[in-house]
């Protein structure tokens, strides 16, 4: 696999990699260093490139910078593993806590697209208590934004991405059907169909972000698998191939391979762009608007890193809540061997859902809901999970290993809690453009024990309802939120329901980061809808003359 | 538990498919360099490499391959390159400098226990030896305060289990379908295959 620092920026001269060819381009519009555009935007994952689609489209001037690089998926991606590791943010952060998490791989992306281009394509909507969690559910916080606001960006969303769901879906507010039809479910689906109808829940289809017929140039799904390591086809809808196109298309330009190191501001206390390193030489792209995009680590690292007399204790920080509430999703799970072959690699790795936990009040003892899927691990993310629960090595991990298609298991997406302790800092150690390393901070608490331990039992009995044997359950995370919250009052949030920066008017938020709570399902349709719900009144205000 | 290997899948070969269309040619072109492409030693002293074949022979015996699917040479050859993971444990140091205390530890250890060099021991011992590392029942200053459990299962037998099921004899000797771009899979559903995955596993004939 090549590295970073070996590889050129590719999105320059007037061009930009066509993501669905081997080796063609499109037009891109370049603008210069010193060229105030409308709208700087720090990365191009599930916030930042929605965003850079729907107000470049507004016509907006927009360019859009992001750390890694710009791949074309046809003839960058492998059916390999340790190949793709390339797709992730490898420079080292600091991590530590009573249970500090795994980055890397585990929730961090290094790409145009960002975690989108790696994510497991799980399209799901918050629960719309959720956005009142405070207020209806007694724990957490408020968002500042509606439910049913949110409805209609997830329905824009949802259509971008030609998402395949189930006719009916059984939980949640009725909705409009999903633009395309649901996948064929593979038997790991199966096993989840079974396991539920043995505990007496319900269990659906799982709503994916792969297409099950053509849409614009990418293909109808293969079922090649290897979807989490990056789509060597494109039916797998990342921002890489939907709303960067859309940008490109309507005149934004995107940079690849730049790291942006600080937001400046001038005399007025207003951002006046960002330093950004590229290609060897540091630059700096003048802007009437920075919006920070670069997820629920690198956006507080970036602000915390921005300081300056005027912001001593970093950007948009007058609250002191930059970095802090960091969230992760516990992602327990359950695995089992099965008489029958499974052979669960091939198609989208989660085919099926149940959201029980998530709408369901009685008989819990802790706050918050899971949602748990059927699995479709490859084999050295299996074996490495088998290794690292049942603390194996040697021919007893190749024997185990020898029942991988006979496997088949029950991983949550649960909620954690939004904690003030659990954050994001800068640690006195630099990287090596010298900028301070992010310092990960994480601890579960009693709530989130006590939800993880639920959702172990209830997994237990399910799969062995299913009929699974020889039952062994993994412990882990997954996915970021929270460190830049959203809210109501500038003394409770970082920024206001726009995500605009209450300190730094003509500074934004669009990311994961603006979470104030974790809900239990995977994150990345509810950042996208963020995104468009945050485009939608940059809109509305720039017609007013207040942006 | 023996050395001794049952195959499910004896003689199922994922290159077999090479030049059909399970395979496009930037995975061919990935194979082709694992395959061909196993590096010189670069980064490890000669010692700090017979400890760490020694201790590669115990994660992954394999016993049953005349040709051994080659560790070692991968591990060096990303530390000859400086890759990290992303993560740093404040309780580890750097990647490099945590491989070169990890596996000087775990030679001291066989010293003081046995007064044999690790590569020296019995497989019994050495087993014995890297459960209670696993376990995190060795310390001592060799460690360098160095969680020992922690440095077994989150850097090493995690890297050496990746560079192993990275390999396409290990693929095929768990019945993996191998690369699928761009043909993929048809049949989806328990104990359906399609003609090129691998046939039923022997166990169940």
């Amino acid at each position: 696999m090549p590295l970073i620092e070996d590889l050129e920026p590719r999105a320059r001269d007037g061009r930009a990699p066509d993501v669905f060819s081997h080796g063609d381009w499109v037009p891109m519009r370049c603008y210069g260093d010193a060229e105030e555009v409308d709208f700087v935007i720090v990365g191009t994952g599930a916030g930042g490139g929605t965003l850079a689609g729907k107000l470049a489209e507004a016509g907006f001037s927009v360019v859009a910078m992001d750390a890694g690089p710009f791949w074309r998926p046809l003839e960058d991606f492998a059916s390999d593993e340790r190949h793709q590791d390339k797709l992730y943010w490898l420079e080292d952060r600091l991590s530590e806590g009573d249970d500090p998490i795994a980055l890397g791989s585990n929730n961090s992306g290094c790409a145009v697209g960002g975690s989108t281009v790696h994510y497991q394509m799980v399209a799901l909507r918050f629960r719309p208590e959720w956005f009142r969690s405070r207020s209806l559910l007694g724990y957490g916080h408020d968002w500042p934004v509606d439910w049913r606001r949110m409805w209609q960006c997830y329905d824009e969303v949802e259509e971008a991405l030609k998402i395949a769901g189930p006719v009916r879906y059984p939980w949640g507010p009725k909705r409009g059907r999903y633009p395309y039809r649901e996948h064929e479910l593979n038997a790991s689906a199966h096993v989840l169909a079974r396991a539920c109808e043995a505990m007496g829940v319900d269990w659906a289809a799982c709503p994916n972000a792969t297409v099950s017929a053509p849409h614009g140039k990418s293909p109808p799904c293969v079922y090649r698998g290897f979807c989490k390591i990056g789509c060597a086809t494109n039916a797998k809808q990342s921002t890489l191939n939907t709303f960067v196109p859309r940008a490109l298309a309507a005149g934004a330009e995107i940079r690849d391979l730049a790291t942006v190191t600080r937001i400046e501001t001038g005399r007025d206390g207003r951002a006046a762009g960002v330093l950004y390193h590229r290609d060897g030489e540091w630059r700096r792209q003048k802007a009437r608007n920075v919006v920070v995009a670069g997820y629920s680590i690198e956006t507080p690292r970036l602000l915390l890193n921005s300081a300056s007399p005027a912001h001593p204790g970093g950007l948009a920080n007058s609250s002191g809540l930059v970095g802090k509430n960091l969230m992760v999703h516990a992602n327990h799970a359950v695995w089992g061997r099965f008489e029958e072959e499974i052979r669960w690699y091939k198609g989208p790795p989660s085919l099926a859902v149940c959201e029980h936990w998530n709408y369901a009040d009685d008989h819990k003892d802790f706050f918050g809901g899971y949602a748990f899927m059927s699995q479709g691990p490859l084999p050295a993310d299996f074996a490495t999970t088998v290794a690292d629960a049942e603390g194996i090595f040697g021919m007893e991990l190749r024997q185990r290993m020898a029942d991988y298609n006979h496997m088949a298991g029950l991983k949550i997406v649960g909620e954690t809690m939004p904690q003030e302790r659990n954050r994001v800092e800068l640690a006195d150690e630099t990287d090596p453009l010298g900028v301070p390393r992010a310092r990960v901070t994480y601890s579960m608490c009693d709530n989130d024990r006590a939800l993880s331990d639920h959702s172990v039992r209830f997994m237990r009995e399910a799969m062995a309802g299913a009929g699974g044997q020889q039952l062994f359950t993994s412990e882990g995370t997954a996915h970021l939120m929270g460190g830049c919250r959203m809210g109501f009052t500038p003394e409770d949030s970082v920024v206001d329901g726009d995500g605009r920066s209450w300190d730094v008017p003509n500074l934004w938020v669009c990311d994961g980061s603006l979470f104030p709570t974790g809900g239990g399902v995977n994150p990345s349709m509810t950042i996208m809808a963020l995104a468009v719900h945050i485009a939608d009144r940059i809109k509305t205000l720039a017609a007013r003359g207040e942006v | 538990m023996t050395d001794r290997f049952d195959p499910p899948y004896p003689g199922y070969d994922i290159l077999a498919k090479w030049d059909s269309v399970s395979f496009d040619d930037t995975t061919r072109r990935v194979y082709a360099d694992r395959l061909k492409d196993v590096p010189e030693r670069a980064f490890f002293s000669e010692t700090e490499w017979r400890t760490l074949n020694a201790v590669c022979d115990r994660l992954i015996p394999q016993p049953d391959r005349p040709d051994p699917i080659p560790i070692a040479p991968w591990i060096d050859r990303a530390l000859a390159e400086n890759r990290t993971n992303g993560t740093r444990y404040t309780t580890m140091p750097q990647m490099r400098e945590a491989w070169r205390t990890g596996l000087a530890a775990i030679e001291a250890e066989a010293q003081e226990r046995h007064e044999t060099a690790f590569s020296d021991l019995t497989a019994e011992r050495q087993d014995a030896l890297l459960r209670d590392v696993s376990n995190g029942d060795a310390e001592g200053p060799h460690w360098n305060g160095m969680p020992p459990h922690r440095f077994f299962r989150s850097v090493m037998l995690n890297e050496v289990v990746r560079i192993y099921y990275a390999h396409p004899a290990a693929l095929s000797e768990i019945g993996f379908g191998g690369p699928a771009a761009p043909r993929g899979y048809v049949r989806l559903g328990a104990d359906r295959m399609d003609p090129w995955e691998a046939p039923s596993d022997r166990r169940r004939r």
